[in-house]
């Protein structure tokens, strides 16, 4: 069989974006005629609507369709890709980010849903070479192996600790009983967690 | 899954008029952990969303000389927070931190947990909730059937109720309030689980232009409520089955008792031989003994979940072994 050179600049990424904004053309006449239909509440789609998302402090403004969830969203149309899709249903935690606060799975919540709040990725917690104390805790526990879980456990041991500062090995492992590592490395992952909390009290802002 | 419209009304009254007649003109969307999943697997095809989360009416957890007060939209985190309910309503509490993931905990809702699908995989692969395979009979008797239910399974329904909140509200004797265009109506929670007879219908009572507003628990000062949970995992699963418990005591005599499974039949399952050998009885190991034995008295396991029998009897001894320790 002969190979195939990938096409320069071409990205899959990149192409759905590029597909997304051919539909939202067809789409638009389709909103105005509901739009007038419900004077009382506005209603949008099946095409493309305005969508405002900050994501780690920056406001983006998207067209979406309705549909988009917010972790397509985040991987397709803003590029952060820290947050990965595996089982796309709510049950594995690999997308997890946190919105108003709280860990939530990307997947199961629309993007049109998580306007007017707070997104935080795993994208917010290095900054050239500064690292947030779970990075580094999770590298020095070996709390990973094949890394796909990581970006979910991350932010999901980050809202946790963000309720949780002081926790003991136990509530450690409740929570972050919504997360699955296939690989098994939980109890690096338990351990990371529990250095993080020590160096996050330590330092004067976490 | 399929293009929908989106809307996001601000009252109660704006949501119901937003609905259609059938299940396919709108679905209402709560925490949407389980109805995004159902669209992505095209069980659901809605072509519009109603966005409950704009309605501050459908929040709140609210206790007066009447009751707890849970709007619909209550998460499972801010109830398990609530101390109130911590207090007077363990057996919810249990139940909510029975859901083990945080991220579920708080993005699913309480009113989403009473209306969410069924999890029988045949429902979930297309087969429609009576799992019909091509000669018109239900799969489930002689298909792989470890999860469904072993009472009130003589057909055409076979799956279990998924609600983790129902047999504790049931127990606790909790009403619903349903609003549609034509009004308000309360329903006890035990009323509003049905086992559905015809393929159309659904496992609970509610129109597709109807909402589940909020749920009234009574007071539960004196009252002992519990509820154990046996899962395979401790973590992200559903239970195998389920025991919750509220018992009215004159001093340590039962003087009435409710005693409900979870995800042993099609709506939250009242062991009423548990119940009755239970009141006027002494709270003692012999008298808890018995009642875990009564409450599985006449199941029908299948050919695959014999073994939920044992879970269910062992569920309901915990639990009375819990609330025979509660103080009250």
């Amino acid at each position: 069989m002969k190979k195939k050179k990938p096409e320069p600049g071409v990205t899959r990424r990149g192409f759905i974006r590029g597909v997304g904004l051919g539909s939202g053309v067809a789409g638009a006449g389709i909103l105005e005629t509901e739009a007038a239909a419900a004077p009382a509440v506005q209603v949008v789609g099946p095409g493309p609507a305005q969508v405002t998302l900050k994501v780690n402090g920056k406001q983006h403004t998207l067209n979406l369709e309705p549909r988009v969830t917010l972790l397509d969203a985040l991987r397709d149309h803003l590029n952060y890709t820290g947050a990965k899709k595996v089982c796309d249903r709510a049950s594995c935690g690999a997308c997890t980010v946190i919105v108003g606060g709280k860990a939530v799975y990307a997947c199961n919540m629309l993007a049109i849903e998580a306007q007017g709040q707070d997104i935080q990725t795993v994208e917010s917690l290095s900054s050239g070479n500064k690292y947030h104390p779970l990075i580094t805790a999770f590298v020095e526990n070996d709390a990973q192996q094949c890394g796909f879980c990581t970006p979910g456990f991350v932010m999901a041991a980050k809202a946790f600790l963000e309720q949780n500062p002081n926790p003991t090995y136990e509530e450690v492992k409740a929570g972050l009983g919504g997360n699955l590592c296939r690989c098994g490395t939980y109890i690096g992952l338990r351990n990371a967690v529990l250095q993080a909390a020590k160096q996050m009290k330590g330092a004067a802002n976490g | 899954m399929q293009a929908f419209e989106y809307a996001r009304p601000s009252t109660v009254q704006e949501a119901v008029s937003l609905l259609g007649n059938s299940w396919e003109d709108a679905n209402l969307l709560a925490g949407g952990t389980d109805l995004l999943s159902l669209m992505k697997d095209y069980i659901h095809t809605p072509k519009r969303l109603v966005s409950l989360k704009g309605i501050k009416e459908l929040e709140g957890i609210r206790k007066s000389a009447g009751g707890l007060r849970i709007g619909a939209l209550v998460t499972l985190e801010e109830l398990l927070r609530n101390p109130d309910v911590r207090k007077e309503y363990p057996s919810l509490a249990a139940a909510a931190r029975g859901v083990a993931s945080p991220q579920m905990r708080n993005m699913g809702t309480v009113g989403g947990d009473l209306c969410q699908r069924p999890r029988c995989w045949y429902f979930r692969l297309g087969f429609g909730l009576l799992a019909k395979g091509p000669n018109g009979e239900s799969l489930v008797p002689s298909g792989d059937n470890r999860y469904h239910a072993i009472f009130n399974n003589r057909g055409p329904a076979y799956f279990v109720s998924a609600s983790s909140f129902g047999p504790p509200l049931v127990a606790l004797g909790a009403t619903v309030n349903l609003v549609s265009p034509s009004g308000t109506r309360e329903l006890p929670v035990e009323k509003f689980f049905v086992a559905p007879a015809t393929e159309n219908a659904r496992e609970n009572v509610l129109a597709p232009n109807e909402i589940l507003t909020e749920i009234l628990v009574p007071p539960a000062a004196g009252v002992r409520n519990a509820t154990y949970e046996v899962r395979q995992k401790m973590a992200l699963d559903y239970p195998l089955a389920t025991a919750s418990v509220a018992l009215r005591m004159r001093g340590n005599t039962v003087a009435s008792a409710r005693i409900v499974l979870g995800h042993v039949a099609p709506v939250p399952w009242r062991a009423q031989a548990a119940e009755k050998a239970l009141t006027g009885k002494t709270l003692n190991a012999a008298a808890i003994e018995e009642a875990a034995k009564a409450a599985v008295q006449g199941a029908t396991p299948l050919s695959m979940n014999g073994y939920k029998v044992q879970l269910a009897s062992v569920a309901v001894k915990r639990a009375l072994e819990e609330a025979a320790q509660a103080r009250t």
